[in-house]
């Protein structure tokens, strides 16, 4: 009899890239809901935004790499992009500003790159300073949490649909009637003011924590991240390190000076921290690949975010200290290389 | 009944696969009866090839020397039964893809008469360690864990250094493959009973027999075997079942913690690696005096209609061995010789069971899903690598042809176990790409030996030459000067006597 003939091992894996982007989607849904009902629905229509361009700018640019565009838009990974993005930016966002973002993490930071695989850099958060960057104001329009006592005017779905599409406000109001400052802004303009963390913290949008409302996406996001841990989708140590590159120094600072330094779990439960650790720095194409080149790209990218909170001009740091530890990654590779069973562990070859 | 013991050393990565191996169990070994013909390659073995020593149409009887080891390493053939060689001609075997190969093959006369046994024989614990060698090798024994290598001379190779340890590995970690397993249930006294000759012939005192956790059957019937044998020197151990802990150098390092150097042998460590089934064969040879002319190997797969055991004759055709078992399922569609991981895909099932065949593996066409996406650097493969590679970084130079990369990289310490390529999210075949690439840098090498040489040989003739130029005009020299210190007289009587020659 004769037989068809292969290559060994005749097995491949079970898990496949689609699969783990889709489950990283599917971690993210608790979040997106809290998201939608402390922010409103704007998240919802930036989502929309955010993936058609995504999808839109991928399937241009397989078309113009003259291969397939089903392969890329059936791996998911733009999807992904396109959510953390959204992730990052405010319920109100006009549909330009997000298609900006979208398609730069796409065509720029992913395709121009080599795609899939060969980006250096993280495309969602390449897309978001691309934002900070060319839309710096429309970054400031976050709507108040919808949660007791806060005195804001809510828009409607409605209201927050034409804002997406035009980028106009209801007559009667004012871009400073809808936006507020963030727990990040309200403490890093509060410190410089000169008052205490304390009184600062008395303002009604600051939670247990966080920022009311934030701190329960924070929680949603950290459920989601733990589920991806079980799952295997992602290893535990870009998660640690983040969390402990950003929460010693943090804690470190507290408990010298209490006063104008913030609560570890503030750093914690406030911005992007919980987003980063377990959804941002844990994608592996712009990542270090070993577990303790992971540790230190995951250390590195805790401690900017502390740094750049702390001393530095932006309210949140996540988005700088993402990319500038991508930089770091083919140094990080280097000096991280396992030692092969064999050598000696001085690491001479034969 | 003795216990196993536990401790163990560390082994980097591995998976937990599923066995497949109840199916192939369920059954004790059986015989399958003798065919008509046998084919027997003569290159069954790590080393140059056996050089026949009958011709067509001489009878043989089972047992009997066919061809010898040439050169410094080899192993010979033995009839695996009685009968008339008809041809010695190429033939398909089990090389990667089924390639043909010299084979002698024998119409057997179903008589199966066995050659007398050597009259003069000693017990082997009154010969000298050489002499229980020599006799080791006239055995035709390999390794019979997959790799084949001259049990004889791995011995001799090991003798040269210090060994502190023999090493049975009974730790079949690949899905499917079983024989290893059966034969412990069935014949652990004998394996026992080789790893003794074994001892004497290193002269050592201590012995590991590796089996794994999965296998209790195995262990329980070799610690009977050991309780009643009450040998010191033998201790069973028990480790954990994770692919590929039965791959050589891993073994080494979980069950002495010694880690084997890049490119050196488990006996640059102390340590001698034995596979269980050729202690039982060194047993055969040694007390029973039949040579390697059969050998356990498992059916099984998907495409196999009954998976089981079964012990044959050297140079039965797997299809032979498959129609005894009961024949192919619907839709087998890819052969492998060997485990699903490491094994070779054959296109033809007239391929001989050889010393190597430790499995004939027959999966269905649905068994290949997924197509291959690039890589996203998840880092998988690295951290289930037994070696401690970077199969992602590895990939990446092999796709740029990159020689020194690829060499620092280590990828010449890829045991291409494919565990790897079990976890790839992307489906990438690393392990095929690797040995391309190992394949590649083999050939780079040897084509730089060859324009060295080539070299070599083109500098020599340019010397030579230079030599001879210079060689005649010292002569011409010589001869003038001779001529000019002998005066103007004798060189009117050279040119003398060259005319009369001439005129002549």
């Amino acid at each position: 009899m004769e037989f068809a003939r292969r290559e060994s091992p005749y097995w491949s894996a079970r898990v496949a890239v689609p699969g783990l982007m889709l489950q990283v989607l599917m971690a993210l849904i608790p979040a997106a809901i809290a998201h939608v009902w402390f922010f409103g629905p704007g998240f919802i229509f930036n989502l929309l935004v955010a993936s058609l361009f995504a999808l839109g700018g991928e399937y241009l640019v397989m078309h113009l790499r003259k291969r397939p565009p089903e392969v890329a838009l059936t791996d998911y990974s733009a999807l992904v992009a396109a959510a953390l993005l959204t992730f990052a930016l405010p319920s109100l966002t006009p549909w330009w500003v997000t298609a900006t973002g979208a398609l730069f993490a796409v065509v720029v930071a992913k395709h121009l790159y080599g795609g899939l695989g060969f980006n250096v850099f993280n495309p969602a958060m390449a897309g978001y300073v691309v934002i900070l960057v060319a839309f710096p104001m429309h970054l400031n329009l976050w709507t108040a949490p919808r949660i007791g006592d806060i005195d804001y005017e809510y828009l409607t779905v409605l209201q927050t649909l034409v804002f997406t599409l035009t980028g106009s406000l209801p007559d009667a109001l004012g871009f400073d009637a809808v936006s507020r400052a963030t727990p990040l802004d309200v403490m890093k303009s509060g410190l410089t003011g000169m008052r205490t963390v304390a009184e600062i913290r008395a303002n009604p949008i600051m939670g247990d924590f966080g920022g009311r409302g934030w701190e329960w996406i924070g929680n949603f996001l950290a459920i989601g991240g733990f589920w991806l841990l079980i799952k295997k989708v992602i290893r535990w140590h870009i998660p640690v390190a983040v969390g402990a590159g950003l929460l010693v120094p943090a804690t470190i600072m507290y408990l010298v000076d209490p006063g104008s330094n913030p609560s570890p779990g503030f750093h914690l439960f406030s911005g992007a921290t919980i987003l980063c650790a377990f959804f941002i720095a844990t994608d592996p194409v712009s990542g270090a690949t070993s577990p303790r080149g992971r540790l230190l790209f995951g250390l590195g990218i805790g401690f900017l975010i502390y740094c750049i909170r702390t001393w530095g001009s932006y309210a949140d740091g996540v988005a700088f200290a993402v990319l500038i530890m991508n930089m770091a990654v083919p140094a990080i590779d280097l000096v991280t290389r396992p030692h092969i069973v064999g050598h000696s562990e001085k690491g001479d070859s034969p | 009944m003795t216990a196993p013991t536990y401790d163990l050393g560390k082994l980097h990565g591995g998976l937990r696969l599923p066995g497949h191996k109840t199916a192939s169990t369920a059954h004790p070994i059986r015989d399958v009866p003798l065919p008509a013909q046998l084919a027997l390659p003569i290159t069954q073995h790590v080393g140059d090839p056996a050089q026949p020593i009958v011709a067509m149409g001489d009878v043989v009887l089972k047992g009997q020397l066919l061809a010898k080891p040439e050169g410094s390493l080899g192993a010979p053939v033995h009839a695996p039964s009685s009968g008339k060689v008809v041809a010695i001609e190429p033939w398909p075997v089990s090389g990667r893809y089924g390639d043909k190969a010299p084979c002698i093959i024998i119409e057997c006369d179903g008589e199966d008469r066995a050659i007398d046994p050597a009259k003069e024989d000693q017990h082997y614990l009154d010969l000298a360690p050489e002499a229980l060698l020599k006799k080791i090798l006239d055995g035709g024994i390999v390794g019979l864990g997959g790799a084949v290598f001259p049990t004889a001379q791995k011995l001799m190779q090991a003798r040269t250094g210090d060994i502190d340890y023999l090493i049975l590995n009974g730790v079949e970690c690949e899905p499917y493959i079983s024989c290893d397993d059966m034969l412990m249930r069935e014949r652990a006294l004998s394996i026992l009973s080789g790893a003794k000759v074994l001892l004497h012939a290193l002269q050592i005192e201590s012995c590991y027999l590796a089996v794994e956790s999965d296998k209790p059957d195995a262990l329980q019937s070799l610690g009977e075997a050991l309780g009643e044998l009450d040998d010191e020197r033998i201790i069973l151990k028990q480790v954990p079942t994770i692919y590929p802990s039965g791959g050589e150098d891993q073994l080494v390092q979980l069950v002495t913690n010694r880690e084997v150097p890049s490119g050196g042998l488990p006996s640059d460590v102390g340590c001698l690696v034995q596979n269980v089934g050729t202690a039982a064969a060194v047993h055969d040879w040694i007390e029973n005096h039949e040579p390697l002319i059969s050998r356990v190997t498992t059916v099984a797969g998907d495409g196999i209609a009954n998976p089981m055991n079964v012990r044959a004759r050297i140079g039965t055709t797997i299809a032979d061995i498959v129609e005894f078992t009961g024949g192919y399922a619907e839709q087998a569609d890819h052969l492998f010789i060997g485990g699903p991981l490491t094994g070779k895909s054959i296109s033809t099932d007239r391929v001989p069971l050889v010393k190597a065949t430790n499995s004939v593996l027959v999966v269905l066409k649905t068994s290949f899903e997924g197509h291959q996406l690039p890589c996203i650097r998840c880092g998988d493969c690295a951290s289930v690598c037994p070696v401690q590679l970077l199969p992602q970084q590895l990939y990446w130079h092999a796709c740029a042809d990159n020689e020194a990369k690829l060499r620092d990289f280590g990828l010449t310490d890829c045991i291409e176990c494919g565990c790897c390529d079990l976890v790839c999210p992307s489906h990438i075949p690393l392990t095929a790409n690797f040995r391309i690439a190992k394949g590649r840098i083999q050939e780079l090498a040897d084509e730089k030996a060859r324009a060295a040489r080539a070299r070599a040989r083109f500098e020599a003739r340019n010397a030579r030459l230079e030599q001879e130029k210079a060689d005649r005009e010292s002569e011409l020299a010589r001869q003038k000067e001779s001529a000019r210190r002998a005066g103007p007289a004798a060189i009117a009587e050279i040119l003398k006597r060259k005319k009369e020659s001439e005129g002549e």
